[in-house]
C-alpha cells in the first residue's frame, strides 16, 4: 500500500525531471508518450491503492516518507494520508489528466514548447496529488501553492501574447491572496492545537473555542475562494482562458478549482464546529453560483461561458459543502470533472477545427463538419443542463435535495441558477453547432476538419463516463455508492439525504422541470439570431463591472498611493533627509571652521582658558 | 635664614604668569619661546619646592627629566625658527596663519 501510493505521486515527478533533464533529445512524439504515460501510470497506481483501500477496514492508511520540518514542537513530516476522500480524488484527477494529457499531444501538435508544455503539465499534476494526499496543511500548501505556479506557467503559456501575460499575473494576485487564508488558517490551528496533521487536527478539535474555530472557517473559505474561483476572488478564472485550451480543461476539471473545495471537506471536522462559517460558506457558494451563471449568459466567447460555468458549478459545491453535504459536493465535483473537462475538450476541438476562432457568433452549423465532437459535446450539453439520466442531473440533484433541507431561499437560489445554465449552455450549444454557418472567413473557404484520433479519444471516454456517472451516486442506493464510500472521512456526518422519497421525487422533477424551462427558452430565443442586445446586457457581459470595481476601490487608489510616493514621498521625504543631511554637515563645518583661526597665540589662550577652567573646577571640588 | 615654602611658590606662579602674559602678547617665535622656558622653569621652581618641603627626593628627579625635555625641544624648536626666518625673513607667528580653516 505504502509503495503503490507513494508511485501514484511519483509517477508526474518523474515525468517532469525526465522532461525537465532529458527532454532535449527527445522528440516531439516521445514527450508526448512519456508525458501521458506517467500520469496513465499514476491512474493505474490510483485504482491498485483503491483496491488495497476497499479491503483495509481501518479505511485509513497514513505512509511516512520521511521527517521534514521538526523545529521546538513543530513537526511536520513528509507523509500521506490514504483515504477514502484522497483515493476518491487521485482517482478522478490522475484518470482526467491522463485523457487531457492525450488530448495536448494533438492540440499542441507542433508548438514550439511542445516539450515544456509537458513539463509544466507534469508538474501540475504532480501538485495536485501533492495537494491531495498530504497528511498535513503544511504539505498541503506546497502543493496549494504548485498548483498555483504551475496554472501560472500555463496560462501565460503565450507570454509572448500581452492579454496572456497579464492574465497568468492576475490568476497568480488572485490566488496570493486566498494563500494569506490558508496560511492564517494554519497559524491559528498549530497556535491552539500545536499540530498541523489533519487527524491530529480533528482529534483535538474540540477543544477548539467557537470564536477561533469560526475564524479558522473563514480563513479556510478565503482559501478556496481564491483557489476555487468564488466570490469574491473569481475574476481570474475567466482571464485564465488565455492559456491553451487543454490548460483550461485541467484547471478547470481535474487540478486547481477542485482544490478549494478539496481543502473544506478535508477540514469537515473542523468546519462543523463553526454554524455561522459554514453559513456562510453556503451563502458564498449559492450567491456565486447564481453570479456566473448570469455572467456566462452574456459572454460571447465560447470558452468564456464554460469558464464561469465552471464557476457556477463550483459554487454549487461550495454550496454543498455549507450545508454539510460533502459526499454531495465530491459527487458533484467527480462528475462535473467529467462533463467539463469533456465540454472543455470539445470547445477545443471546435476552436481547433477553426483555425483558432472562439467567438460564438463566427461558429454555427458545425453539426456536419464534426462527427465525433457534436455527440460528445451533446452528452456535455445535457449533463450540465440536469437532463437525466446523465451525471449532471443525479450530482446536481443531490447538492440541490440537501440544500432544501437545510435553507429553503439557497435551494430556491439554486434551482434558479439550474435555469440558467441549461439556458446559457444551450445558447452555446445552438450558436457553435446549429444554425447558419459563419466561419468561412475564418477557415478561408474549407469545410472545417475532425480532430485527430488522439484528441476525439478522450472526448468519446470522457462522453461515456459522463452518461454513466451517475450510478457513482444513486439516490436509493445507500451503501455501494460513492457516498456511503466517503462516509467514514466524514465520521458522524450522514451520507445521503434525509428526505424522504416522496419529497426526492419531487426535488428531481423540480430539477428537470427547471433544466427544461431553461433549455426550451435557450432555444426559442437563440434559434435564429446570434447576438440580442436585449438578452445580453453589456453589464452581464462585462461581469458586473466586477472587475471596475476592483481597479476603482483598489487598483486605482494604490497607483495613485505609488504616484504620490514617487512624486512627493521619494524626492522630498527620503531624498530630502540624505540632502539635508549632508547639507547640514556643511552648515556646521561652516561654523566650526572659524574657530580654527591659524593664529597661534587663539590656540596658547584657548589651552590657558582651558587650564583655568580645570584649576577652578578642581579647587572648586577640594574647597 | 629660612625662607618660607610659600614664597618660592608666589615666586614660581610669577614667573609662570609672566610666561604665559609673554607667550599670549608677544608674536616673536624667539620670545615666545623662552616665555615658554620661563613657565617650565617655574613648573621646575615649584617641585623642587615641594621636594624639599616633603622631603622626597621624586620632585628633583622629575626637575632633571623636565630639563632634558626642555633642552631637546628648544633644539628642534629653534631648528624650525632658523628655517623659518631664512623663508620669511620674519619670524612673527601671525604671519604663519596657513593653517587657517
Amino acid at each position: 500500500m505504502a509503495t503503490v501510493a507513494t508511485l501514484i505521486l511519483l509517477m508526474p515527478l518523474l515525468g517532469f525531471l525526465t522532461l525537465l533533464l532529458l527532454g532535449h533529445y527527445l522528440s516531439e512524439k516521445q514527450v508526448g508518450v512519456i508525458g501521458t504515460g506517467v500520469v496513465a501510470a499514476s491512474f493505474i497506481f490510483a485504482i491498485i491503492s483503491f483496491v488495497l483501500l476497499l479491503h483495509d477496514s481501518s479505511r485509513e492508511v497514513t505512509v511516512n516518507l520521511f521527517a521534514w520540518i521538526s523545529v521546538g514542537t513543530l513537526h511536520v513530516p513528509a507523509a500521506l494520508l490514504v483515504d477514502p476522500l484522497s483515493i476518491t480524488m487521485c482517482l478522478f484527477v490522475t484518470g482526467i489528466s491522463a485523457l487531457i494529457h492525450l488530448y495536448s499531444t494533438g492540440y499542441m501538435h507542433g508548438e514550439k514548447d511542445f516539450r515544456k508544455f509537458f513539463i509544466y503539465l507534469n508538474l501540475f499534476v504532480f501538485s495536485m496529488l501533492l495537494l491531495v494526499l498530504a497528511n498535513n496543511l503544511v504539505l498541503t500548501f506546497v502543493g496549494w501553492e504548485g498548483v498555483g505556479l504551475c496554472s501560472y506557467w500555463l496560462v501565460s503559456y503565450y507570454f509572448d501574447r500581452d492579454s496572456a501575460a497579464s492574465a497568468g499575473k492576475k490568476a497568480f494576485i488572485y490566488n496570493r491572496v486566498g494563500d494569506v487564508g490558508m496560511l492564517v488558517a494554519m497559524f491559528l490551528l498549530f497556535s491552539r492545537l500545536h499540530t498541523l496533521t489533519y487527524l491530529t487536527i480533528f482529534e483535538r478539535a474540540g477543544t477548539l473555542t467557537p470564536v477561533i474555530a469560526t475564524l479558522v472557517v473563514l480563513t479556510l473559505l478565503l482559501a478556496a475562494t481564491g483557489k476555487s474561483a468564488q466570490i469574491p476572488l473569481f475574476n481570474w478564472l475567466p482571464d485564465a482562458m488565455e492559456g491553451p485550451t487543454p490548460v483550461s480543461a485541467l484547471i478547470h476539471a481535474a487540478t486547481m478549482v477542485t482544490a478549494g473545495v478539496y481543502l473544506l471537506v478535508r477540514m469537515s471536522p473542523v468546519l462543523a464546529l463553526s454554524h455561522s462559517g459554514r453559513m456562510t460558506i453556503a451563502v458564498i457558494g449559492g450567491v456565486t453560483a447564481f453570479v456566473a451563471a448570469t455572467i456566462a449568459t452574456s459572454q460571447k466567447d465560447i470558452k468564456k461561458v464554460l469558464a464561469f460555468s465552471t464557476i457556477s458549478q463550483i459554487g454549487y459545491m461550495v454550496l454543498a459543502v455549507g450545508v454539510g453535504a460533502y459526499g454531495a459536493a465530491i459527487f458533484l465535483m467527480i462528475s462535473h470533472a467529467f462533463f467539463k473537462a469533456l465540454l472543455f475538450l470539445g470547445s477545443g476541438s471546435v476552436i481547433h477545427s477553426l483555425n483558432g476562432e472562439q467567438d460564438m457568433r463566427k461558429m454555427g452549423g458545425l453539426q456536419k463538419y464534426l462527427p465525433l465532437t457534436f455527440p460528445t459535446f451533446l452528452v456535455g450539453w445535457l449533463a450540465i443542463s440536469g437532463i437525466p439520466p446523465f451525471a449532471g442531473f443525479w450530482s446536481k440533484g443531490d447538492v440541490l435535495t440537501n440544500v432544501f433541507e437545510h435553507n429553503k431561499a439557497l435551494w430556491a437560489l439554486g434551482v434558479l441558477t439550474a435555469i440558467l445554465t441549461a439556458y446559457y449552455m444551450t445558447r452555446l450549444f445552438i450558436l457553435t453547432f446549429r444554425g447558419t454557418e459563419r466561419f468561412r472567413e475564418d477557415t478561408a473557404g474549407h469545410d472545417p476538419h475532425e480532430s485527430p484520433w488522439v484528441m476525439t479519444t478522450p472526448l468519446v471516454v470522457l462522453a461515456a463516463l459522463t452518461v454513466v456517472g451517475g450510478i457513482l451516486d444513486l439516490p436509493w442506493v445507500h451503501h455501494d455508492s460513492l457516498a456511503g464510500f466517503l462516509a467514514p472521512t466524514f465520521g458522524y456526518v450522514a451520507a445521503g439525504g434525509h428526505a424522504d422519497t416522496l419529497a426526492q421525487y419531487g426535488l428531481a422533477l423540480v430539477d428537470v422541470a427547471a433544466a427544461v424551462f431553461g433549455l426550451l427558452a435557450a432555444y426559442s430565443i437563440w434559434r435564429n439570431i446570434t447576438e440580442s442586445s436585449r438578452y445580453e446586457s453589456s453589464f452581464l457581459e462585462h461581469v458586473w463591472h466586477w472587475d471596475d470595481f476592483y481597479d476603482a476601490t483598489i487598483g486605482r487608489p494604490l497607483t495613485e498611493a505609488a504616484q504620490f510616493s514617487d512624486d512627493v514621498i521619494e524626492p522630498q521625504v527620503i531624498d530630502g533627509a540624505v540632502t539635508g543631511l549632508a547639507v547640514s554637515v556643511r552648515r556646521s563645518a561652516e561654523g566650526l571652521r572659524k574657530v580654527q583661526s591659524g593664529f597661534v597665540r587663539h590656540y596658547a589662550l584657548a589651552t590657558v582658558l582651558g587650564l583655568a577652567v580645570v584649576i577652578v573646577y578642581l579647587v572648586a571640588r577640594v574647597g | 635664614m629660612n625662607v618660607p615654602a610659600a614664597w618660592y611658590l608666589i615666586l614660581a606662579a610669577v614667573l609662570f604668569g609672566i610666561g604665559a602674559f609673554g607667550l599670549l602678547t608677544r608674536r616673536s617665535a624667539l620670545i615666545m619661546f623662552m616665555c615658554i622656558e620661563l613657565m617650565l622653569n617655574a613648573v621646575n621652581l615649584t617641585f623642587v619646592t615641594f621636594s624639599r618641603t616633603l622631603n622626597d627626593i621624586s620632585g628633583q628627579a622629575i626637575v632633571f627629566f623636565v630639563m632634558v625635555v626642555a633642552a631637546a625641544e628648544v633644539t628642534v624648536g629653534l631648528g624650525i625658527v632658523v628655517a623659518i626666518f631664512r623663508r620669511r625673513s620674519s619670524t612673527s607667528v601671525d604671519e604663519l596663519s596657513e593653517m587657517k580653516g
